[in-house]
């Protein structure tokens, strides 16, 4: 029943969303997103250690391959989606032969230029991609040949939640297999797995592409969702905003992950609403607390005020 | 006799550019017991590393079953029979025993064999890799390396640190791996009488070469044999 309680949560945490955003169901779905990429991140960061700023580049493939996928062949969601992992996977396995050689700055500053290359390519390819005006017309089929999308959102809400759960359900699975925990071995001590057999290059590099086709779902998403693919998808800050959120949620435990995305972009939405100029300073706050009382991120706290009611009462006893 | 099923031929190595082994030739026989024994710096553990492929091997030649395997990285040395359990252990912290164990499960490895072997591991099965005492986490590296299934299993200072009733435990142990006829245990300690007894074959280190090499029986005899090569006694 304990093993329950988790998933149970993060399903209401789901369906609250929905009720709590009623006339705003594209923001409660941009929240769901944000969680697919930074579960993402979370597989290849806070999982294998792998540093990297440029998750943004697997997101912006995955939205443009499902948005041209949409316009030129088949407009099925489901086969979109396919299309975006596809993308995402193909972009992190290229980039990855080479990146996965590389390690600490050096690998930091590898990541961010290939979604630089990224957007200069969508950029530049103006007649494919829509340039600086970004990709348009795209449209959707029914999901399961059903549910139209509507203006509301509610469809897109649920059908973005329920990929979400089934990339989250994917996840717990992959990292309690043994190829998960040895990413965590190889997070700890890439030697040690060396010498227990581990390919350590082969394990990170698949790691990543796992972790780019998940990035590539959530583009995907995006591109199906809004209907429109800009080229704000390779955005440096996309991919520096994801990481804000894994830190403050706690990596390598994606229930971190989600919990770390829903606060940042609820406090994010509510302060810039509140004071649409100096709100960088809530978020700024927010974290600076968060890496100084809760290192090990906001999953931490039952756990930390747990430590310290006990530790009041055995103070004062 | 059997052919070796590792050799060492003229083996230089050491740490960057930096030479620790020098000229070392060493032939390990299926089934042997091998002791390995020097002062702290002798080469041991740069001898253990570099059948590993840990450090740099400068020239020479390291054979498996007559394959030279000096080019391939340890996770490859390691899928052909080699396993090490380091001196440090390397326990991953944040995983529990039994996911340690499960990181480096292969092949018909079975958790149970382990807790056969280890059966207090069992017991601690859910508790986190730094939450355990000493001679636990040297149970768990040792059995973590068995799930690799090694038919060389390469022992570094497995002792060293922890109390006398745990040392006897797992000297059982070593007993019970080496038991099986195709296994070969190279067991590296300071601690020079519970080597010489376990083994069939010493060998004696000091400044990166083999001073000294034949049956442990020899040792354990004449004493005398072991200060003159490398100045230490059966009490260290």
């Amino acid at each position: 029943m304990r093993n329950l309680i988790a998933p149970l949560a993060l399903i209401l945490l789901g369906v609250a969303l929905f009720f709590l955003f009623p006339y705003n169901l594209a923001f409660a779905t941009r929240i769901v997103i944000m969680v697919i990429l930074v579960l993402s991140l979370d597989l290849v960061l806070g999982y294998a250690g792998i540093p990297t700023l440029g998750q943004g580049a697997m997101y912006g493939a995955g939205a443009y391959a499902a948005g041209l996928f949409a316009i030129h062949i088949w407009a099925d969601p489901f086969a979109g989606l396919i299309a975006g992992a596809l993308a995402g996977a193909i972009l992190a396995l290229i980039s990855g032969f080479v990146l996965m050689r590389a390690s600490g700055l050096t690998l930091i500053m590898l990541t961010i230029a290939v979604a630089s290359i990224c957007h200069e390519i969508a950029n530049r390819a103006r007649g494919v991609t829509g340039g600086a005006d970004g990709l348009r017309g795209i449209r959707m089929d029914p999901v399961f040949g059903i549910f139209e999308f509507d203006f509301i959102g509610v469809t897109g809400y649920w059908y973005t939640f329920g990929v979400a759960a089934l990339v989250f359900a994917f996840l717990v699975i992959l990292v309690r297999s043994p190829f998960g925990l040895g990413l965590r071995g190889i997070h700890e001590s890439p030697d040690r797995m060396m010498a227990i057999g581990a390919p350590v290059y082969w394990r990170r590099l698949a790691a990543y592409v796992v972790g780019g086709a998940i990035a590539g779902i959530a583009g995907a998403l995006t591109a199906q969702i809004s209907q429109l693919v800009s080229l704000e998808t390779f955005a440096f800050a996309l991919s520096a905003e994801a990481m804000i959120m894994l830190i403050l949620g706690g990596m390598g435990r994606l229930y971190g992950a989600a919990i770390g995305t829903v606060v940042f972009m609820w406090v994010h939405h509510t302060a810039a609403a509140n004071d649409p100029f100096n709100w960088l300073f809530v978020i700024g706050a927010m974290v600076l607390a968060v890496v100084f009382f809760l290192p090990s991120g906001l999953i931490s706290l039952p756990a930390a005020v747990t430590r310290l009611i006990k530790g009041g009462r055995n103070g004062g006893a | 006799m059997a052919d070796p099923v590792i050799e060492m031929k003229n083996v230089t190595a050491g740490y960057g550019p930096t030479h620790i082994l020098r000229g070392i030739d060493l032939a390990i026989y299926p089934g042997e017991r091998l002791a390995m024994i020097g002062r702290n710096g002798a080469g041991k553990t740069t001898l253990l590393g570099t059948l590993m492929g840990l450090t740099r091997l400068h020239d020479g030649q390291v054979q498996l079953r007559g394959k030279d395997i000096g080019d391939l990285q340890p996770f490859r040395r390691n899928g052909l029979g080699l396993g090490l359990v380091p001196q440090t252990r390397d326990i991953f912290p944040s995983l529990t025993v039994e996911e340690n164990l499960q990181s480096a499960m292969r092949g018909d490895a079975t958790l149970d064999e382990a807790y056969a072997l280890f059966p207090r591991l069992k017991e601690r099965r859910r508790n986190g890799g730094m939450q355990l005492s000493g001679g636990e986490q040297q149970m768990l590296a040792i059995a973590r390396t068995l799930m690799t299934q090694p038919d060389v299993i390469l022992l570094d200072e497995p002792l060293e640190g922890l109390a006398p009733v745990i040392c006897e435990q797992l000297m059982e142990v070593f007993e019970n791996l080496a038991s099986d006829s195709k296994r070969s245990v190279v067991l590296v300690e300071q601690h020079a009488e519970a080597a010489l007894a376990f083994a069939t074959r010493a060998v004696l280190m000091a400044n990166g070469t083999i001073v000294h090499d034949g049956p442990a029986q020899d040792l354990r005899d004449d004493p005398t044999l072991l200060h003159r090569h490398v100045g230490v006694g059966l009490d260290v």
